[in-house]
């Protein structure tokens, strides 16, 4: 079985390539990349007017399944991913059970597997059931499959533990992702702190609670000289010191998700709990931090923390709803709306943060690239498709998003996993 | 006359004249609490529910001798008896009682925003009764009316409001109604009980009661929680009465007729002396009385009767 | 709405006359002048009351003394005009227990008016009496109530409205007719 796409504009950062060209996928692979091929036998995407781009990987995306099966599935999860135009998605570990186990790790491979669409990598925790204590067994985890550890919502509080996990995984060039907060400080906030919590009487979350485990992290990083990701970076302090750590070539990387470079905590005055997130929605000058970091190469990824919930958990108090937003089926429209069509970025940049980078920082060799011998995983972009969000029409489980009703312009159009045709939004 | 509104939820979704409106309403209503039969007729018929999900003796008496007042029926729920101890959520909650008819509810509830929740989903008129650190507004207007009854006015008054803002729905409405009628507002307390961010809602910050005092109309002292102490907000209780507390002697530099304002309860000498708080100077009661007027003023704007063509 | 004036029914000097003549009727009717009490319905109903006290204090040199009653708490007729009614203070310094209450407003229409304001009195005090005085009784009741002194009986359609003018808190006392602009 073979697959022609045929004059699409093909941009890939890791080779600098940024034209209009066929590619030939024989298998899960592609096999060769030409101005004009022509294989009478192949069946053929007609990619003028698309973009065609190396599979778009988020590696901040939480599952739920196994444990809270109501909120998402691995099957739905998979379905919401492969809309939303990513090939391959990094799943945290606060399940129930918690990722700290190979069996966990065999199951959600497994179910993977059975939904048939993009490809899963999970995220083992770094203790124990996310607890902080004793580190859990990462050389196991990493045998079977972990691509990184992290103990995501619940950050360790403990310096020492951090520590140690960063020494520990040094000896497999393991990577650690940290949430990067300091509960003391954040303790029983819900929104960012400032003028608007002020006025809503809302408990803040400081910015200083991100940013002192950022500096945390980024320090003991440096002594051990493990690697490090720091996830959705929220504040204008955290990219100080990021921009601080690259200086030094220390081996940090970070990243940032949509709805922080677009929505503000002015937002917050409904009440609304789809706008509540860990960390909080900031301001507005955070976010022009946060923008100007993406422009200039220093935020390696951009990432949604996809977390879905049920309609009935966020139809509550303020105080008492999770925290979380639905962002898969949203973040490239999002992306392409708000970064490309007004020239933030280049589309070659947002490929690379989007794709190029995650494949690096997760050492998923054939992935994140357009090369003979890669994976046949592509991601199509309609650059011109206006849409209009539309919570009903997700394909995940949940519709926790404070997106609904957007009318963007961009989307993705077609989904490609190991060469196999996953999503399309047209008929091919 | 200006009252559109269909809740309560705040005093930052009123207008100046709405906020005059009620409470010249209050005024007028006044008179029927000092009748032999302290009753008229114009809620008959109405039922409001009493929803409290915090203890409160005052403001809950108060909701319920207003509405009874104006002759509406009124049912009380607690938290303690009610099927929220089952586990039951917000919504459900609200949706069984709407189900009986109301045609408003009180709500006294722990967290923020959630008056302004279940008035998304709700047909009945909400009344915020206290959310959180978020709102306070019939406290607010009964310690305006208070304020107005004794100082005829309230634009270019300076109000003291003192002691632990970053907690207090009564220091965030206060401070939204004063200057919408024209106050000048200064807060004082301990800095981690007094971000500066406070400012935006339009009060000046000061850390300093003797100098914040100088010259003040009004000086509204708030009730310290004194769980505050072992999160650290300030050092001791005794450190805190050092500064912040509200003496004879530091309430000799307030203007000549200064009055003392609290919206209780009291934590006496900790915040307040004892003295002042029974001294002349003291409307510390009156504020409870008025809120009986200001809440019946309340619940007739939002659930009286419509004016009528004038029966000639 | 718009109104336009349909007619004019009297003027100042009629007015004078009715109120001498009700107040005649008044004194006469009342020999203990001293148990009276003036009672006047917002908002005109009170500058009538005022007016009828001033005059027995001329002709028989006694003081009756006027309260004020806002009955809008009373009320059972609300209709759907989007604005409330403001109400206003009802001021009575006296006791009515046992006094002969007259009460006092402009226009005498469905009746419900005074209805309200009869069971705001009674939950005032238990008055020995309560007289009625209206200026004008256009007819159109809709409860048992009648007048116990008139100004003027005026026949009306529903549609058209009365307006009694004062000169103490309008431009000139007189009374008209009015009915909604732009119809026949």
């Amino acid at each position: 079985m073979k697959l022609l796409i045929k004059n699409g504009r093909v941009i890939d950062p890791a080779s600098q390539t940024d034209k209009t060209l066929d590619i030939l996928i024989e298998k899960n692979k592609i096999v060769d990349i030409k101005t004009k091929i022509s294989v009478p036998s192949a069946k053929i995407i007609d990619a003028a007017e698309l973009v065609v781009a190396p599979g778009f990987i988020d590696m901040h995306v939480h599952l739920r399944e196994p444990g809270q099966e109501h909120k998402e599935t691995i099957r739905t999860g998979s379905a919401a991913a492969a809309r939303g135009g990513f090939t391959s998605i990094a799943c945290m570990p606060n399940t129930f059970p918690v990722i700290d186990n190979s069996g966990t790790i065999k199951y959600i491979l497994s179910e993977a597997k059975k939904a048939g669409m993009v490809n899963i990598f999970p995220i083992a925790a770094i203790t124990k059931g996310q607890k902080g204590k004793e580190l859990s067994e990462m050389a196991e985890l990493i045998d079977s499959g972990a691509v990184a550890f992290s103990d995501d919502g619940n950050p360790v509080s403990n310096s020492q533990v951090m520590r140690s996990a960063l020494e520990y995984v040094k000896q497999f060039d393991g990577l650690i992702i940290s949430h990067c907060e300091n509960t003391d400080l954040s303790e029983n906030g819900v929104m960012n702190e400032g003028p608007y919590s002020c006025q809503l009487g809302l408990n803040g979350i400081p910015a200083s609670a991100e940013e002192v485990m950022v500096a945390r992290d980024i320090i003991l990083a440096e002594k051990s000289g493990a690697r490090i990701h720091l996830a959705h970076l929220s504040t204008k302090g955290s990219i100080e010191l990021l921009t601080a750590a690259k200086a030094k070539k220390l081996k940090v990387t970070a990243e940032v998700t949509p709805h922080h470079l677009i929505l503000d905590d002015s937002s917050l005055v409904n009440y609304d709990t789809n706008l509540k997130v860990n960390p909080p929605l900031r301001d507005k000058k955070d976010i022009s931090s946060l923008i100007k970091a993406v422009k200039s190469g220093l935020i390696d990824v951009i990432a949604t923390d996809h977390a879905p919930h049920s309609l009935d958990e966020k139809a509550v108090e303020f105080d008492i709803a999770p925290f979380g937003i639905n962002g898969l089926e949203t973040a490239v429209s999002l992306l392409l709306d708000r970064l490309i069509n007004n020239n933030t970025i280049s589309l070659q940049r947002l490929i690379e943060m989007c794709s190029t980078n995650p494949a690096k920082i997760l050492k998923l060799k054939n992935k994140g690239k357009i090369c003979p011998g890669a994976d046949a995983d592509l991601t199509l972009l309609d650059l011109n498709k206006k849409i209009q969000v539309d919570v009903n029409k997700f394909r995940s489980k949940s519709k926790n998003s404070p997106f609904h009703d957007w009318k963007l312009k961009g989307a993705p159009a077609i989904t490609i996993v190991g060469g196999k045709v996953i999503y399309a939004n047209r008929s091919i | 006359m200006a009252f559109n509104q269909k809740h309560l939820l705040g005093i930052q979704s009123l207008s100046a004249s709405e906020i005059i409106t009620i409470l010249d309403t209050a005024e007028s209503l006044a008179e029927i609490s000092l009748r032999e039969v302290k009753k008229v007729p114009i809620l008959r018929g109405k039922t409001i529910i009493n929803l409290f999900y915090e203890p409160s003796t005052r403001t809950r008496s108060s909701f319920e001798l207003a509405a009874k007042r104006l002759s509406a029926d009124i049912s009380n729920f607690r938290k303690e008896s009610s099927s929220v101890v089952k586990g039951e959520t917000l919504k459900d909650t609200i949706l069984n009682l709407e189900a009986m008819n109301t045609d408003a509810i009180i709500i006294r509830h722990a967290f923020a925003g959630s008056p302004y929740f279940i008035s998304t989903f709700c047909s009945s008129h909400i009344i915020n009764a206290g959310d959180g650190a978020h709102e306070h507004p019939t406290q607010a207007l009964l310690d305006a009316f208070t304020i107005k009854q004794r100082k005829k006015k309230i634009s270019s008054l300076k109000i003291v409001i003192a002691g632990d803002i970053l907690h207090s729905r009564v220091a965030r409405s206060n401070v939204l109604l004063l200057k919408k009628l024209g106050a000048e507002v200064v807060l004082v307390g301990p800095p981690p009980l007094l971000p500066p961010y406070f400012s935006t809602l339009g009060a000046k910050i000061d850390y300093n009661l003797d100098r914040a005092v100088k010259g003040a109309d009004v000086i509204m002292m708030l009730r310290i929680q004194l769980e505050r102490q072992d999160k650290s907000f300030f050092p001791s209780l005794r450190e805190y009465r050092n500064l912040y507390s509200l003496t004879r002697e530091r309430f000799q530099n307030a203007k000549k007729d200064a009055i003392i304002m609290h919206p209780g309860p009291i934590n006496r000498d900790v915040e307040i002396s004892t003295d002042l708080a029974d001294s002349t100077e003291s409307v510390i009661l009156q504020q409870v009385e008025n809120g009986v007027a200001v809440r019946m003023a309340v619940l007739y704007l939002l659930l009286g009767g419509k004016e009528h063509e004038i029966a000639d | 709405m718009e109104e336009k004036i349909k007619a004019k029914i009297m003027d100042s000097g009629k007015i004078k006359r009715a109120f001498n003549r009700i107040t005649n009727e008044i004194t006469e009717r009342n020999r203990d002048l001293n148990n009276l009490v003036i009672i006047g319905i917002r908002t005109r109903g009170v500058f009538i009351a005022k007016r009828i006290s001033q005059l027995i204090e001329k002709f028989e040199g006694i003081k009756v003394p006027v309260g004020v009653l806002d009955i809008t708490l009373y009320r059972d007729d609300f209709s759907e005009r989007k604005e409330k009614h403001i109400v206003k203070q009802t001021k009575i310094d006296f006791s009515i227990t046992d006094k002969d209450v007259l009460l006092v407003d402009d226009v005498l229409f469905t009746g419900r008016t005074i209805r309200a304001a009869m069971d705001s009195i009674i939950d005032l005090g238990r008055p020995k009496t309560i007289q009625l005085l209206v200026f004008i009784d256009r007819g159109h009741r809709e409860l048992p109530i009648k007048p116990d002194y008139i100004g003027k009986s005026l026949p009306t359609s529903r549609r058209e409205k009365v307006r009694v003018k004062l000169k103490d808190i309008d431009k000139e006392d007189e009374v008209i007719i009015v009915e909604p602009a732009g119809m026949k």
